[in-house]
């Protein structure tokens, strides 16, 4: 007697994305009145004009079903189409219950298969590729991906050091099977031997970072990953229309762009300077920002990379919706 | 030898800080005179890991102030 396995599909695209910031707005000046900084350095070094923080009433889920909301509006699909609804977050602070299937259930999906992913920074690009495989393996048909945060809950919003980086926001991808693949094969991996560079250390709720150790590494480790996204999907750095890596430090950003060889007009997403570091966010805040201006559009090629806690690291080329 | 580092630190130094290479003599600090910052210091630092073969490790990156330091290091650590 043997196994039997669904056919799958051929090939994956995202089919629609959608965002949610929340209201308020915190500059760099705002936060100067409370903790030893300034405008200047937090520019100068990590780019960052403002950022998002959440208030009581934007929760992880309420955030998640309005972002979920949107790309599933983009992508014209009916919930009861999506059977499986993948949620990256690392600011969960009661993990149990996981909330994908609270998110699942607002947004009347039907009993979807339902699980949250914790890949810290590079949770998106994580449940990207699983959705992905989900689909050509033939165990789902249509996948609603969110990355959510809120940073501010796991923050100590006085330390200067994180405060002025991390923020809050939600952003999501609907994802679909298609005959051309529109989301190439994963380029990930960790490095946990840095596992306390970025942390929660037992029984303080308090996230410290080893900044200039997770610069060094986001700068130097992580090429040859991007490198490999684009080698394995058969795509040239000059084909590159979109490059939206993890929003961290816009000197990270423009560090990397340096190094790969796309050509002159590639649009680079700096999504950092509104909306600080968001984590398992930001990079389909980003896409999201960059659709809706108009400097990205439907059918560009871009390349993500998420990177982080874990550390982690993961990167795609993918077809926008 | 000491020439070699010296204006094998300045190619760096140009390229990652803008400095120009005539400024970049072993008396100056990086941070004070040189208008480098801790960020563009970790660039410099794997700059020169490349460059010169040397390893580099933060807790050392702390103790290099002045570009004297940098070229001291190299000597002391190049293979
Ligand atoms: C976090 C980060 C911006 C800190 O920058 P840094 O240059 O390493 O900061 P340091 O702590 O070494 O501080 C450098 C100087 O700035 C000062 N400083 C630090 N934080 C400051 C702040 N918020 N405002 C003003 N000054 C500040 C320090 O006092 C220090 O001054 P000194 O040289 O006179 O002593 C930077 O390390 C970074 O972006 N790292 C990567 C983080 C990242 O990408 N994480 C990914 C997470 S998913």
């Amino acid at each position: 007697m043997s196994i039997r396995l669904p056919a799958g599909a051929p090939g994956a695209r995202v089919l629609g994305l959608g965002g949610y910031r929340p209201r308020r707005r915190v500059t760099n000046d705002e936060l100067a009145q409370v903790m030893e900084t300034n405008d200047e350095w937090i520019q100068s070094r990590v780019g960052i004009a403002e950022r998002r923080w959440a208030s009581d009433d934007e929760t992880l889920v309420e955030m998640s079903v309005a972002a979920g909301g949107k790309a599933l509006a983009a992508s014209g699909l009916s919930p009861d189409e999506v059977d499986l609804v993948i949620l990256a977050s690392a600011s969960l602070t009661e993990p149990i219950p996981g909330i994908g299937p609270q998110v699942a259930y607002r947004l009347g999906i039907p009993r979807p298969g339902a699980f949250d992913l914790n890949a810290g920074c590079a949770g998106f690009c994580y449940a990207l590729e699983s959705a992905s495989a989900a689909i050509r393996a033939g165990s789902a048909r249509n996948v609603l991906v969110v990355g959510v945060e809120r940073l501010t809950d796991v923050v100590d919003k006085t330390d200067r050091s994180t405060a002025v980086i991390f923020a809050d926001g939600a952003g999501a991808a609907v994802v679909g099977a298609s005959e051309e693949p529109g989301i190439g094969p994963v380029a990930w991996g960790s490095d946990g031997d840095q596992f306390s560079a970025i942390e929660i250390a037992a029984g303080t709720g308090t996230m410290t970072m080893a900044g200039q150790a997770v610069y060094r590494w986001a700068t130097t480790r992580l090429t040859d990953t991007l490198l490999l996204a684009m080698e394995s999907a058969g795509v040239d750095p000059k084909d590159i229309d979109v490059f939206a890596p993890h929003q961290a430090n816009l000197r990270i950003v423009e560090s990397m762009t340096k190094r790969l060889g796309f050509g002159e007009d590639v649009v680079v997403a700096r999504d950092v300077v509104q909306s600080g570091n968001t984590s398992a966010a930001s990079i389909p805040l980003a896409l999201t920002a960059l659709m809706e201006s108009g400097e990205a559009k439907s059918g560009d090629l871009a390349l993500v990379l998420g990177y982080g806690a874990g550390l982690t690291f993961a990167g795609q080329v993918l077809t926008l919706p | 030898m000491s020439e070699d580092i010296q204006a094998g630190l300045a190619e760096i130094l140009e390229e990652v800080a803008g400095v120009a290479p005539a400024d970049a003599t072993p008396e100056k600090s990086f941070t004070e005179d040189l208008d480098v910052d801790s960020l563009s210091m970790v660039e410099i630092a794997t700059a020169v890991e490349d460059k010169f073969g040397v390893a580099i490790p933060d807790d050392e990156l702390g103790n290099i102030k002045t570009v004297g330091d940098a070229m001291s290091y190299i000597q002391k650590n190049q293979g």
